[in-house]
């Protein structure tokens, strides 16, 4: 057969998704119909420039707000009355009021379907494959797991999406993460995406769009994949994008929000049009081994400085580029550590198992999985990230066997993750968190933090110091 | 938005390279309001202690607390999406920001309010971040129309910015005006895309 006189390039599932969605363009920049927009309390500053500037929102039907950075995760049943601070109350409050003014759907405090904006809109089918999603933060990365596009925006950009329902973007690059065979006995999704972010940095993303391919996330599980794409932002990329597949289309289906019957077989006929063609070109290629991947911590106070649980602690002296050297210093000063001192002798006062890294089902499994193998030293707490979550925890049992093991059961919602609605780390505390930003101060001024999988947070809690859990599963 | 044409002004070197935005706004301060009270919240817990006394930065002091321009090192502005850490530096006064490399949520936050983010290479921020320290109080001048960059010992660096940003900028447009001119565009767009993916638009139950 001859080849067609005018074959199409190949292409990238970003190039097809992007395609898709331009109305216009003007001057290099494209302007892009957006699908969905996502919100949480933090959009108030959105809102207000919307009405300052006397404009209602065009779509409302496709925007979803979401009350979790604001809400308590203890003592909900008292709603509101349980929120002590005025202040906070107030932003879970006014998201309440734009959402109803704005006629904006919200997954309210109460909602029995309530949890974090990363998390319900999968649960919901509100997120499927080829959609362009904006959401008003950056760990709107996580819902490329569904090969949609999907980035976080500031207050202008999601205000102009609302009154809109379109951005203005210019093309991004594209970048491919290769990861072939299976991970070794206990590394999870969490230690890969650390593992990429220490192999390619935190800025190793930035100006891309990032999609990860080979055998390593065929096979693994949607909320993996999840966890993956949500750390996208934390290499510096602002979208992470992983090609549907049947494990996409069997997670979506039946979901609220998911296509049924015959427009089931419509959007299945779309999705299976998307993976990147063969041959398709990448603006830059990386390649990891699963093999090669351990239990990862991050000693630092960037999502970059983190090793293998084997490894020690830095010396800033044995550092070239004085640069580095200097930030690795103050990284280390900031965290109390020894230059040299391994990681597994590193003392914790908490531990936090929760935030859109890893709060889904599977996150508690695997977390409840340690726990089971013995009581927690330290204080630490389980925050589902959905109350869907929490009732599937407690429907398998993994509540009691957290409780029995000495860890807090708790409500969804950010938490720990951002220390905003007054969970927090007093100055100096030393906290193992499955969530995604070890910045200073991130889980209260002063905090510590180092980022862990949900299985090695658990084995912290039980060693009260950061352990490689698989000597702990192991000895089971 | 307020325009940026050019700016001769006192400049501040940071030297620490990931500057996050939780270091520019921290968390707790999102709450807050658009408003003068961002002065203070910028570097918030770098510059001030628990009791509200001032720490040692380089912004709380004679002549970098009048700086309008920061000169930073690599991956300025990581991190969270939060709109409010460039309000923190706009309400500090800082109008411009150089830089070898933007986090890109935070670069894209600065053009939508008339703060210009510059890139320059490491090595030119990195010498610029020297003379500032050498003189303190020494004045960078940009000019977005020329797209240059004027050191504090008078050498000239070029920048890139993309077309649209640059007028934006220069005129002081938002967005929004030029999108409403291609409202017919997105009225058929909508139209065909609705038809093509009616699941979209279906009720959830
Ligand atoms: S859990 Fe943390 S990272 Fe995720 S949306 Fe909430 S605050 Fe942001």
């Amino acid at each position: 057969m001859n080849p067609p006189l005018n074959p199409t390039p190949p292409l990238t599932m970003l190039d097809k998704i992007w395609n898709r969605h331009v109305i216009a363009e003007d001057g290099g920049e494209l302007l892009l119909h957006v699908d969905r927009a996502l919100i949480h309390e933090g959009a108030s500053h959105a809102f207000i420039k919307l009405e300052l500037e006397g404009r209602t929102v065009a779509r409302p039907k496709q925007v979803f707000a979401f009350n979790d950075h604001y809400v308590p995760t203890s003592g909900r049943d008292q709603g509101l009355a349980g929120i002590a601070n005025a202040e906070i109350r107030n932003m879970v409050i006014q998201l309440q009021t734009n959402a109803a003014k704005h006629g904006v759907t919200l997954f309210g405090m109460d909602d029995p379907r309530q949890g974090i904006l990363h998390i319900v809109p999968p649960e919901q089918g509100i997120t499927q494959p080829a959609l362009l999603i904006c959401g008003a933060d950056s760990h709107t990365a996580t819902h490329g797991a569904f090969g949609c596009l999907a980035f976080g925006i500031g207050a202008s950009d999601m205000m102009h999406v609302m009154a809109t329902q379109t951005l203005w973007q210019r093309r991004q690059q594209s970048m491919r993460i290769t990861i072939e065979g299976e991970p070794g006995f206990g590394v999870s999704p969490k230690d890969i995406i650390l593992a990429i972010i220490a192999h390619i940095g935190v800025d190793g993303g930035t100006g891309h769009i990032i999609e990860y391919a080979g055998s390593t996330f065929r096979n693994m599980s949607m909320e993996g994949r999840m966890t993956v794409c949500n750390m996208s932002i934390e290499a510096g990329a602002r979208a992470g994008m992983i090609a549907p597949d049947e494990k996409t289309y069997a997670y979506l289906h039946d979901r609220p929000y998911a296509p049924k019957g015959a427009h089931w077989d419509a959007a299945m006929a779309l999705w299976q049009t998307l993976p990147s063609d063969a041959g398709a070109v990448f603006n830059r290629e990386v390649s990891l081994r699963a093999a090669d991947i351990a239990p990862m911590v991050t000693w630092g106070t960037n999502p970059q400085q983190g090793a293998p649980i084997t490894g020690v602690v830095p010396n800033p002296r044995d550092i070239q580029d004085p640069i580095v050297a200097q930030e690795t210093a103050s990284a280390i000063d900031y965290q109390a550590l020894t230059p040299g001192m391994a990681l597994s002798e590193i003392a914790i006062d908490k531990v936090f198992i929760g935030s859109c890294t890893n709060s889904r089902i599977e996150d508690l499994r695997a977390a409840a999985a340690v726990a089971r193998l013995g009581k927690a030293m330290v204080p630490s707490w389980v925050v589902p990230g959905s109350q869907l979550v929490k009732r599937q925890a407690e429907q398998e049992g993994l509540d009691a066997v957290f409780k029995a093991a000495g860890f807090e059961w708790r409500d969804p919602g950010c938490s720990l993750c951002t220390a905003i609605n007054g969970d927090q780390l007093q100055p100096g505390e030393r906290c193992a968190s499955t969530s995604n930003r070890n910045f200073k101060g991130r889980q209260g001024t002063g905090g510590r933090t180092h980022l862990v999988s949900p299985a090695m947070a658990a084995a912290a809690a039980l060693k009260g110091r950061l352990t490689d859990v698989r000597a702990l599963l192991k000895n089971a | 938005m307020h325009a940026f044409t050019t700016l001769s002004a006192v400049a501040a070197p940071i030297d620490e390279p990931n500057v996050d935005t939780n270091q520019l706004c921290p968390t707790r301060f999102n709450k807050v309001p658009r408003g003068p009270a961002y002065a203070r919240i910028l570097f918030h817990d770098q510059r001030f202690n628990a009791d509200g006394s001032e720490k040692e930065h380089i912004l709380n002091a004679e002549p970098f607390n009048r700086a309008q321009i920061i000169v930073a090192d690599r991956n300025w502005g990581s991190g969270s999406s939060r709109e409010s850490a460039v309000y923190a530096l706009y309400e500090f006064g800082i109008r411009c920001v150089i830089a070898p490399s933007f986090a890109d949520i935070h670069s894209n936050n600065c053009y939508k309010n008339g703060l210009l983010p510059v890139v320059l290479s490491e090595s030119e921020c990195e010498a610029i971040r020297k003379q500032l320290r050498e003189s303190p109080g020494a004045t960078i001048q940009v000019d977005l129309a020329a797209q240059t960059v004027i050191d504090a010992k008078g050498q000239t660096h070029r920048f890139e910015i993309h077309p649209v940003r640059k007028k934006c900028l220069l005129e002081g447009l938002d967005d929004i005006a030029r999108t409403l001119q291609y409202r017919e565009a997105f009225g058929a767009f909508e139209a065909r895309y609705r038809e093509e993916r009616p699941w979209l638009y279906s009720a959830s139950t």
